[in-house]
């Protein structure tokens, strides 16, 4: 049975509940006190992840951290149709090259909003800026692909790419940073949010109304 | 900045969780736009300073502990932090959920939590869902003796009123306003017709349109874990985040007038008057 140690206002968290809800794999969910617990960095989780970060999937004996590796090992075992990676090579570079972009570049936009929401001390105008340089970055690729008669970051259909990107961009607002300039993105948000099986996590459907 | 009414000075105001504040963590923080420094010291007790813009330690600030929080004041309450006798009911778990940051006023976080009419809309399949979308009608009441302000016989359909339900039911409300900047939630405790499960919800105003917001649960579950209690709460607290930081202005305007109601509330109609009539001004228009 799939454990996944998780925390309700982690975006990282949310791409893999968003994917195990898109493929329809049962799982059992173990909230872990992130805040104001900060059970992520005492000796149990460390056990688990000695990164002390979220989220943990385990899989009988099998555990693993990093929320682009777990997204990759369950497309792997339950995507048969090979959709969500697939197999040409160019198109698996390129699924794998913005997959990388969703836990790095994008992940400013997270570290804003744990500095706006949970008081993090990390510099703001910084991470705020990185992360408007990744969503200009973002945009224009989007609206390349979009030129090409493509609705998503790599390929013909959605993949893990898409899902690795998409809660850290959707949540941007909770750390003040807008997409007003970035159509290309919300474009390409409103379509990750019609894939079957999509759900929400608090704010991304809120942001998105008002 | 404007002065600050006596009013909103003379209240008692949570800074910090009891657990939270040890030796190793002082909470450097605000209130009312000036910085403070609360300490834990080596004998147990708490001191709380009031800082100078450069730093220093001006004057020491009156402290209590109470209800597992670490509540001080800028002035001098006429009373003590109000009374949840709750707190000391015999198999109630209290659960500190934490803190949330919001960009707006103390009186728009207080006016949000009254209202009910947003659940269908922001809790989405939570505390609300269309197309049972009614608010009953409720009373709300100022109970001049105490100077609190009640809401009471607020029923609404729930699909998931609390973390654990299983099935939506058909919730009994209760809120009181403790003080202007203290709201607790009364409801339906389920499996239990004897109690109610509460919810509060006490900003601390870092200045007029920024907020800390502190909030617990205090129930009778023996079904979820801290953890699962926590992160249901703390989810429906960032919907409501959004919906306040959108709001404008940040500050809740008290004119009559000032501000068309779209949906004429009770709550909110009394709240304003209420905290009005008492001379708040503080974040207020
Ligand atoms: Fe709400």
């Amino acid at each position: 049975m799939i454990k996944l140690y998780d925390y309700i206002l982690s975006g990282s968290c949310y791409k893999v509940r968003l994917m195990l809800n898109i493929l329809n794999v049962e799982y059992e969910a173990v909230p872990v006190d992130f805040y104001p617990g900060l059970e992520h960095k005492k000796p149990d989780f460390l056990a688990l992840n000695p990164l002390g970060q979220l989220p943990v999937l385990t899989d009988d004996e099998l555990i693993l951290r990093d929320a682009q590796s777990i997204l990759l090992y369950l497309v792997s075992k339950y995507d048969a149709a090979n959709t969500w990676f697939p197999e040409d090579a160019a198109t698996r570079g390129q699924v794998a090259m913005w997959t990388a972009f969703g836990g790095d570049e994008i992940m400013a936009a997270s570290a804003a909003r744990l500095h706006d929401v949970l008081n993090y001390p990390f510099d703001i105008d910084q991470q705020r800026k990185s992360a408007h340089a990744a969503f200009l970055i973002l945009d224009d690729h989007i609206a390349e692909q979009e030129i090409k008669g493509f609705d998503w970051l790599a390929g013909t259909s959605p993949t893990i790419a898409d899902i690795a990107c998409f809660p850290y961009v959707s949540l941007s607002e909770d750390g003040g940073i807008s997409r007003e300039e970035y159509p290309a993105i919300e474009r390409w948000l409103r379509r990750v949010m019609d894939v079957p099986g999509f759900i929400d996590m608090p704010g991304v459907l809120q942001h998105w109304r008002s | 900045m404007k002065q600050i009414d006596s009013a909103t000075l003379n209240q008692w105001y949570v800074i910090q969780s009891c657990t939270d504040l040890t030796q190793t963590r002082p909470r450097h923080t605000r209130l009312l736009g000036s910085d403070i420094l609360a300490e834990r010291l080596d004998d147990g007790g708490l001191s709380v300073w009031l800082l100078s813009a450069t730093g220093e330690q001006m004057r020491q600030l009156p402290v209590r502990e109470c209800y597992d929080y670490v509540w001080t004041t800028m002035g001098a309450p006429e009373g003590e932090v109000f009374s949840m006798p709750e707190f000391y009911e015999e198999g109630r778990r209290m659960v500190v959920c934490g803190i949330a940051t919001v960009q707006t006023s103390p009186g728009r976080i207080i006016e949000n939590f009254l209202d009910m009419s947003h659940f269908p809309f922001v809790h989405i399949d939570v505390l609300g869902a269309e197309p049972e979308t009614e608010v009953n009608n409720y009373k709300v009441n100022l109970r001049k003796d105490v100077n609190e302000l009640w809401a009471t016989e607020c029923g609404f359909y729930q699909p998931k009123a609390m973390a654990s339900a299983t099935e939506g039911i058909e919730v009994d409300y209760q809120y009181r306003v403790a003080n202007p900047f203290a709201a607790i939630l009364y409801k339906t405790c389920p499996g239990r017709d004897d109690a109610m499960d509460l919810v509060g919800i006490l900003p601390q105003p870092l200045d007029e349109t920024n907020c800390d917001i502190h909030y617990f649960m205090l129930v009778f579950d023996d079904v979820n874990s801290d953890q699962e209690l926590i992160q249901f709460q703390q989810g429906i607290l960032m919907q409501d985040r959004i919906i306040l930081e959108n709001q404008r202005p940040r500050e809740l305007p008290l004119e009559r007038g000032a501000e068309i109601t779209i949906r004429a509330d009770a709550a909110s109609i009394q709240y304003r008057r209420w905290i009005k009539d008492m001379g708040i001004g503080f974040g207020t228009l």
